[in-house]
């Protein structure tokens, strides 16, 4: 780690949160929309109902908001499931996390019509959450631990037998596809403030969960035997562990659809930063994830505007070269 | 004709450190070899090169005067075989059919039986006690068992050196021993060069004719245990301190280590 | 050596030997799998008599009999074998060379990599009037560059002082999420119905075969499968770990680049004119696995024979039980293949 002392990593820490805001603040003033700094800070002292006052509190501020919420809480599942798995390149979407909602939000759309973004986010966690516990289930199932292979190709498989089903009923029907479609690849455009703020509380509850476990997990990273022979209640932890990733992953893949890569690389540079201490990896992790998504995010306004990639797409553009430079890296057998 | 294999100059290395330095070794034929150091200090990587399977910084391995990483691996294959550590066979595979592997260099896609072949593999079988396991899956065998299987597999590829990589780490006494005569009557029946890593000092000095004790990137001694294994040479290469005295039995060099334990006379 | 037979012919220039009961199970499979065959033609909209698909095969039948059967049903029943055939054995190929059977072609991002292509490709020709400026038969083509290329990338990226399997399918699984995103993107940016025709190739099925598209597929696949019998040898040692099979004189890594071209051309073959189905590759190799054993030498054959059968029962419950909507045979092999695929995870503890 670069960072060898608590002091630098205060520091760290603090200088971290200054660059979160500055983040937020880039994402909320440059878009399609020509808006500048003073607009923006009119918009809160002096609102004028002008259409870019609307679409600053309205459309930027929340997506910022959920750029900066989701890209945390991606980050942290990160964090928890590599350590947990002991497999450097886990991630929520390898559980299987991000095609289980996907397929529960079509489903739902198919046979229940249903149609709200806000009825989206709760099947979607819904979806998330049966996943998350197939996949665990089935790889801790058997006589020996849960390898990293094993539980990679557990989870690329539920993974994609979601996806085909998925895949299946939209190639049956074309509308269904054309409504989904977008929300599907993942975006933090377009969501209202109101579904940030139902999911929220969620969200909360998983990042306190995820500071308050995180000196066991420093403990749980030694490994299972080593774990119990210290006392940890293992079964328990674990179980914690999973209810903080489906919190977590499900609520971020509720508000914004299946986003993937974060969850990967940004535990790599926080650790980086920090080293391995989970007390200072998760709140770096966290501040890194927020700031991720928030770059990506207007990266993905302007690339090729005036059309939007989808973040989800930005991310994978992004994620991709650093995941086959740590897959490489690995080096292992 | 007589086969030499030897080292030129070998170094070897792992990211930046050499773990052996230009090494000049030559290995005794029709005998038993046995490497022995400490964790760590090249043993394994010095015989995983001979077995030509790690690519030497700088030096060379010669079989018979030649490179052996200038020979294809066929050529290599049918002159010197190597038993890997902890190998693993594919669930469900026979004893037979893994023991028939060991023809793959001497055969093509359509002569995959001949005479020779069967004759050859049910020796194998036989010298290694297992014909009557033949049918059983490997994985279903104990531990020995399955050890004996794969040295049957070696013997089947029918080269006159054979190498082991730690052929006995996992295995209990019984075991062991079983496996170590084995390979003792191998060298003495069939006249095969063996040479093998193994941990357990004095098992190496009762079997081995000839001993090399790796140490500081290169050979500290070798020769005959009972004429090279002196407490001196414990103290430097295992930073060990012990009493030599002769086994019991075999008057061979047997080692005891000093140290703490209940101290009955 | 009692279930194995000493079989040497020409003066020993030829000599193997035989897996009797093995090679039993595998007769009795390639009969189920023809008897399949025939009867899928009977099987569609309309049921029509085993009898009389006979009948219709040999020239006998009447007009309307043979359009459907000869015409729509039979070109549908190759493509479906064939793919399932290749499909298998690639699965076959890879899991010997990755030596974890839950390994599947799905996995290295072979089928992505088509899928992505075949978007692209559907987004780069097409004109302002969201109609194709090339004709629909270069689609095949297509996803069969992209499937090939980007197997190739992988097994690239993957290379560091040779290829490890954990490497290979991690670096598959990376690549596979960007291709699915570079899919995803395109889809999105275009017009719905390109969107819906990708998807469709994505999910897999055999619906707009024509005998054109067989006569290209068929004798593709043949050649790539007489390919593989010439290297099961290799195989069975690949599978030893990469030591062992060093010391019995394999060129490992030239070995494993050559099996890897080998799979990666037969998943494309399949999948450039059947779509990415899914899940034949995982499945078939593994129920072969369990009833004829682990040697190449009758694995390969006996997961053609049960790919071919799963394919082409897909696509007859695909072509019958929603009727008259069709589903494409993907998903059925992906409703069969993902439970069966946690029943392994579950039943297998040593992995």
């Amino acid at each position: 780690m670069i960072l060898k002392n608590n002091f630098s990593k205060t520091i760290a820490l603090i200088v971290g949160s200054l660059l979160l805001l500055l983040c937020m603040g880039i994402s909320i003033v440059y878009g399609y929309a020509n808006t500048s700094i003073q607009t923006t800070i009119e918009s809160f002292t002096q609102f004028n109902h002008s259409n870019e006052h609307i679409i600053i509190q309205n459309v930027r501020i929340p997506r910022a908001l959920i750029a900066t919420c989701v890209g945390a809480s991606l980050a942290i599942t990160g964090v928890l499931m590599q350590t947990l798995t002991k497999n450097p390149l886990a991630s929520p979407g390898i559980l299987g996390i991000n095609a289980g909602a996907g397929f529960a939000v079509v489903f739902a759309m198919i046979f229940f019509h249903v149609s709200s973004l806000q009825a989206f986010a709760w099947i979607a966690f819904l979806g998330a959450a049966i996943a998350a516990l197939s996949v665990y289930a089935i790889s801790s199932a058997g006589r020996d631990a849960v390898t990293p292979v094993k539980i990679t190709l557990a989870g690329a498989a539920i993974s994609a037998l979601f996806a085909s089903f998925t895949q299946g009923l939209l190639a049956t029907n074309e509308a269904a596809l054309e409504q989904v479609l977008f929300w599907l690849a993942g975006s933090v455009q377009g969501r209202k403030l109101e579904i940030l703020v139902s999911v929220l509380p969620y969200l909360v509850i998983g990042w306190i969960g995820a500071l308050l476990i995180s000196s066991k997990m420093n403990i749980l990273a030694l490994g299972d035997d080593i774990a119990r022979g210290l006392g940890l209640p293992l079964g328990f932890m674990k179980l914690m562990v999973g209810i903080i990733v489906i919190l977590l992953a499900g609520g971020s893949v509720a508000i914004a659809g299946p986003i993937g890569f974060v969850g990967i690389v940004v535990p790599h540079f926080a650790r980086k930063f920090v080293g391995t201490d989970h007390r200072w990896l998760i709140p770096m992790a966290a501040l890194l994830g927020g700031i991720l998504l928030l770059i990506a995010d207007v990266a993905a306004r302007y690339i090729i505007m005036p059309q939007e990639v989808p973040v989800g797409v930005m991310t994978a553009m992004i994620g991709t070269p650093f995941f086959i430079y740590l897959a490489r890296k690995g080096g292992k057998k | 004709m007589t086969t030499t294999l030897e080292t030129k100059s070998l170094t070897l290395n792992y990211g930046d450190s050499n773990i052996i330095e230009n090494l000049n070794l030559s290995i005794p034929m029709n005998e038993i070899t046995v490497l022995i150091g400490a964790n760590g200090c090249g043993k394994s990587t010095l015989l995983r090169s001979i077995a030509r399977l790690l690519k030497p910084k700088n030096g060379s391995v010669l079989l018979d005067g030649q490179d052996i990483f200038k020979l294809s691996t066929k050529q290599v294959a049918k002159k010197l075989s190597i038993l890997p550590q902890s190998p693993v066979a594919p669930e469900g595979l026979t004893v037979l059919q893994l023991v028939k592997q060991g023809r793959y260099p001497h055969q093509s896609w359509r002569k995959q039986w001949t005479e020779k072949d069967e004759e050859i593999v049910l020796n194998a079988l036989k010298a290694t006690g297992v014909d009557h396991l033949q049918d059983k899956p490997v994985d279903e065998l104990s531990g020995g068992q399955r050890q004996r299987a794969w040295i049957a597999m070696t013997l089947a590829q029918d080269t006159d050196i054979i190498l082991l990589d730690e052929p006995t780490t996992y295995l209990d006494l019984t075991h062991q021993i079983e496996i170590l005569d084995l390979l003792f009557e191998l060298n003495q029946q069939q006249k095969r060069t063996i040479i093998m890593v193994l941990h357990d000092i004095n098992l190496a000095c009762r079997y081995a004719d000839h001993i090399i004790t790796v140490r500081d990137q290169g050979v500290f001694q070798q020769g005959r245990p009972e004429e090279i294994m002196t407490t001196t040479l414990v103290k430097h290469v295992f930073d060990l301190d012990c009493k030599m005295t002769n086994d019991p039995i075999f008057g061979t060099p047997l080692c005891i280590p000093f140290g703490k334990g209940r101290k009955i006379t | 050596m009692k279930q194995l037979k000493t079989v040497r012919l020409l003066q020993n220039k030829i000599s193997f030997l035989l897996d009797v009961k093995a090679s039993k199970k595998l007769t009795f499979i390639s009969i189920i799998t023809l008897a399949v065959f025939f009867f899928s033609a009977s099987f569609g909209d309309s049921f029509i008599n085993p009898f009389t698909v006979i009948q219709t095969l040999f020239g006998k039948g009447s007009e309307f009999d043979q359009l459907i059967i000869v015409d729509f049903r039979m070109p549908r029943i190759f493509l479906a074998a064939f793919a399932g055939m290749a499909l298998a054995v690639a699965g076959a190929i890879l899991q010997g060379i990755i030596k974890n059977p839950l390994a599947s072609p799905d996995i290295i991002g072979i089928s992505a990599g088509g899928g992505a292509a075949v978007v692209g490709f559907l987004a780069m020709f097409s004109d302002s009037n969201h109609s194709l400026t090339v004709s629909i038969e270069w689609l095949p083509l297509a996803g069969f560059i992209g499937a090939t290329f980007v197997g190739l990338i992988v097994y690239v990226f993957a290379w560091k002082d040779g290829v490890t399997p954990t490497r290979l399918v991690l670096i598959g699984i990376g690549v596979s999420a960007f291709m699915q995103a570079i899919t995803t993107m395109l889809m999105i940016i275009g017009p719905i119905y390109q969107a819906s025709e990708a998807n469709k190739w994505i999910t897999g099925n055999v619906k707009s075969a024509d005998w054109n598209q067989v006569q290209i597929v068929v004798p593709l696949i043949l050649v790539l499968l007489l390919l593989t019998f010439f290297i099961t040898r290799q195989l069975n040692v690949q599978e030893l770990g990469d030591d062992t099979a060093a010391s019995l004189g394999q060129s490992v890594q030239k070995s494993r680049l050559f099996l890897i071209i080998l799979s990666s051309s037969l998943v494309a073959s399949a999948i450039a004119f059947a779509g990415a189905i899914g899940f034949v590759g995982l499945m078939a190799p593994h129920i072969a696995r369990r009833i004829v054993g682990p040697s190449f030498g009758v694995l390969i054959p006996t997961s053609a024979a049960i790919g071919a059968i799963l394919v082409m029962v897909a696509d007859i419950i695909g072509r019958t039980a929603f009727s008259p909507l069709e589903v494409p045979a993907g998903v059925f092999t992906a409703a069969i293949g993902a439970p069966y695929f946690i029943y392994l995870l579950f039943r297998n503890p040593r992995k």
